[in-house]
């Protein structure tokens, strides 16, 4: 009996021992299996192909986690090509924010280099950088904040010949420029190449934006009436069918401006831009309008409804004369259709002296002879010639002026001062020709000749 | 007479005209005008932009520039007109019929950048 249990026991003891080596062999086997696992899952995740690169998360995350944006909407920015014309007030804004944002690809265009006068509102453009490049000061300050893109320079101002070859590689255009002819030339060869257009503009306190041409559709298509696919876009010439008078056409330098005012308009066509891109559909119904913004306003921000194309539109209608060989063999000319500023010549030689000529001849003080500042009250406080008095030109008629016999009238550049002599003329001031009247030709701009300390504003 | 009275009353249109991207300078350097114009033109038709444009002319502008405001008895080019906040192609041009309380707009073009 005994010895039977006792084989018993021993036989169990033999098998628990085997059973306990296998399960230590089968644990460390399984330790192994699952360290091994876990390596291949990581050089799995290490060669796994993400669809940004991995600091790009980092950069656009901020904008990456809007659901306007988004993967998708990052892609698409990634992938698109925009392209700036005109690098200033409007242009360098605008760069900051599509550089910042990635969109792929960033052309340039602007044949300026970097002057003093820009340095309030070119954000870009910097003290150091004056006389430089507009393009390339606009690269380097891009470079710097988003050396991930391409940056395309284009250092020639744009014209007929070069406008279809420049534009072509890009998929939307900002019109950041500031003359009437470059934005018809712009509008026409945005049609031409069925390219959206983000036109902005700014004087003063104002500034005006519109996206243009959008959808992009070839000049004269009508949609298939059974699509629901909408219509092509208003160009520029749809809404401006003929340009402005010269002569009514105000630049920066003559009506100043705001540096916040053109920013915002800049900044604003980038957002155009980024939600045009980053939207995908370039085909959505988009109902045209004009946004209207004026800093002194109490309701700065007004959108006005524009009309759809112009049956008889001369760039995008079925009877268009704006063609592509029209524009490339330079039968179009912009400038001739906008025309130019005639130079004033209102007075004779005998009605006009030089400065130094006036330095000279008239004494101050002098009680035979009164000088005549015709700039506005503005520009007369800022700095005006010792002895002069303020008459602004609309005020003439109405002011009385002081009984002298020779009456000198001077302005900033010498165009006003003359219209301002004739029209005192015309008032009878000049007493039958007892009276002397005249300008000083060359205007305070002359001036610079006697006083090179006088300021120049301009 | 009540008839009367109310019929002189009839005679002028009240409305908002404003003026933007630089026009204003051309008009007492005033965005906004309140203005009340005879409802019926020179020739007894109802009055449209186009007769509001030379009424302006004639009354509101104090400027001598007036080719910077009117050209060819209409708008200058590079000036858009606003109806109601709508471009005056979408309401007839110059022919739509002003009523009492409408507000026109008139832009200039700005070029500046
Ligand atoms: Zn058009």
């Amino acid at each position: 009996m005994t010895t039977t249990i006792d084989t018993t026991i021993h036989t169990l003891r033999e098998e628990i021992a085997s059973c306990e080596t296998r399960l230590a062999e089968l644990r460390t086997q399984l330790a192994a299996a699952e360290a091994r696992s876990q390596t291949e899952s990581r050089n799995e995740q290490k060669a796994r192909k993400w669809p940004l690169e991995k600091d790009d998360y980092k950069r656009y995350g901020r904008q990456l986690i809007l659901p306007e944006i988004g993967l998708q909407g990052q892609l698409r920015l990634k992938k698109a090509s925009v392209l700036i014309v005109g690098v200033g007030g409007l242009g360098c804004p605008a760069a900051a924010y599509l550089a910042g944002a990635g969109v792929g690809t960033i052309g340039f265009v602007d044949g300026d280099t970097v002057d003093e006068s820009n340095l309030h509102r070119q954000i870009l453009h910097t003290t150091p950088k004056v006389g430089m490049s507009k393009v390339d000061s606009a690269i380097d300050y891009c470079k710097s904040l988003n050396p991930t893109l391409t940056y395309t320079p284009h250092r020639t101002p744009l014209t007929p010949q070069t406008a279809l070859p420049t534009f072509t590689p890009y998929d939307l255009v900002l019109d950041c420029t500031d003359n009437p002819a470059t934005r018809y030339l712009i509008s026409d060869t945005c049609v031409l190449l069925c390219k959206p257009l983000v036109s902005a503009s700014a004087l003063r306190t104002d500034g005006q934006l519109m996206l243009l041409n959008h959808p992009s559709r070839p000049a004269g298509s009508v949609p298939a009436r059974d699509s629901d696919s909408p219509p092509g876009g208003p160009c520029y010439r749809c809404v401006f069918p003929r340009p402005p008078p010269a002569a009514s056409v105000v630049s920066c330098g003559e009506g100043g401006i705001l540096g916040p005012v053109v920013g915002v308009m800049g900044v604003l066509q980038a957002l155009e831009a980024i939600k045009l891109i980053a939207g995908g559909r370039r085909d959505r119904r988009y109902e045209p309008s004009l946004l209207l913004f004026s800093a002194t306003a109490d309701a700065p921000f007004r959108s006005v409804r524009l009309a759809a194309r112009r049956p008889g539109c001369a760039a995008c209608s079925a009877r268009a004369t704006v063609t592509r060989d029209a524009l490339a063999g330079g039968s179009l000319d912009y400038v001739r259709f906008c025309g130019a500023v005639e130079p004033v010549r209102a007075l004779g030689p005998g009605e006009r002296v030089g400065a130094r000529e006036y330095y000279a001849e008239e004494p101050d003080p002098d009680p035979d002879h009164v000088l005549v500042d015709v700039r506005d009250k503005v520009q007369f406080e800022l700095c005006s010639l010792a002895g002069s008095i303020n008459i602004p030109y609309s005020e003439i008629a109405a002011t009385a002026l002081p009984p002298r016999r020779r009456i000198y009238v001077v302005c900033r550049l010498g165009n006003d001062s003359q219209l301002a002599a004739r029209r005192m003329k015309e008032l009878g001031l000049g007493a039958g020709g007892k009276r002397w009247i005249g300008d000083i030709r060359g205007g305070l701009s002359a001036w610079r000749e006697v006083d090179g300390e006088f300021p120049d504003y301009g | 007479m009540a008839e009367k009275t109310k019929t002189n009353k009839e005679d002028f249109i009240p409305l908002t005209v404003e003026f933007s991207g630089g026009l204003e300078m051309l008009f007492s350097n005033q965005k906004k005008h309140d203005v009340s114009i005879p409802a019926r033109d020179e020739s007894g038709n109802s009055s449209n932009i186009a007769f509001l444009v030379r009424y302006l002319c004639d009354n509101l502008m104090k400027d001598p520039k007036k080719e910077f405001f009117i050209q060819d008895n209409t708008v200058r080019p590079g000036i858009l007109v606003l109806i109601n906040d709508a471009d005056w192609q979408l309401e007839g041009e110059d022919e739509y019929e002003v009523k009492k309380g409408d507000n026109i707009l008139f832009v200039s073009t700005l070029h500046g950048g």
